[in-house]
């Protein structure tokens, strides 16, 4: 749990702090990363194998999130030549 | 107790390649640490009894997802380190205190648990160990199958519209 909760806190904090929006991403892979540690733990513990199923969900949810967040960078950069999140402003009104 | 040392060990190469993959300045050794990040918590799966699951780690996560990033990382090739523009209203120090708020959070609730005695004890096993991939499946395809199609769902549409995004022009 603790490792698990560590984990999450790094996660936290690169997307507070960095401004490379693609290690803003990985970060959240991090994130997701403890929460399915946090699943397994409890899995083994409670001798149960729902968690793993949950985790396998998180799984497949993050492949996608990462599919599409990419594909997101990649049209943005081709318009703005750049993947720093501060110049990232085309929605602001 | 060699089970214990070992779960330690991985904890902590967990959290030490996790730092490294946040604080590194070069993207490509960023990501290079991801899959090393990726392998131990694999193992650290198989430590805790969920062999299907570290495979499946192994397979998508430092198989699959790393090599999309390492993708998006070359195509973006950058003329200037997106670290070097500095803009006058970023908030770097409300990050900060966004983070140490989260951490006293987890902080509490770690603490709060370890002082009240948690209900939940460790049931017995009611389920007959057969192979950790069989049980995974079997409750997957039965008790979980409503989910499991939208989750292939959800992965079609990303599919899709990852190939519309990318896409130069329609």
């Amino acid at each position: 749990m603790i490792l698990s909760a560590a984990l999450f806190m790094i996660g936290v904090i690169g997307v507070m702090v960095r401004r490379n929006i693609i290690i803003i991403f990985m970060s959240i892979e991090l994130i997701l990363n403890a929460v399915n540690i946090n699943l397994v733990a409890f899995s083994s513990q409670l001798q149960h194998v729902v968690g793993q199923v949950f985790a396998v969900f998180v799984i497949a949810v993050a492949a996608a999130e990462a599919a599409v967040g990419l594909g997101i960078i990649l049209a943005f950069y081709r318009n703005k030549e750049t993947v720093n999140i501060d110049e990232m402003n085309l929605m602001r009104w | 107790m060699g089970q214990a040392i070992a779960f330690y060990t991985i904890s902590a190469f967990v959290l030490f390649f996790a730092v490294l993959v946040v604080s590194t300045k070069d993207t490509v050794h960023s990501v290079l640490f991801l899959v090393v990040d990726f392998l131990f918590v694999a193992a650290l799966y198989v430590l805790l009894g969920a062999e299907f699951l570290a495979a499946i780690q192994v397979l998508v996560y430092a198989g699959g997802i790393v090599v999309l990033y390492l993708f998006v990382v070359m195509l973006v090739n950058l003329k200037r380190p997106p670290e070097a523009y500095e803009d006058p209203h970023r908030r770097t120090k409300l990050g900060y205190a966004l983070s140490a708020a989260v951490l006293v959070e987890l902080g509490a609730i770690v603490g709060y648990g370890y002082l009240t005695p948690s209900p939940i004890r460790p049931a017995p096993a009611a389920l007959p160990v057969s192979g950790n991939t069989e049980e995974v499946g079997w409750l997957l395809y039965t008790s979980y199958l409503i989910p499991f199609e939208i989750a292939s769902i959800l992965l079609l549409v990303a599919m899709i519209g990852a190939i519309v995004l990318a896409k130069r022009e329609l």
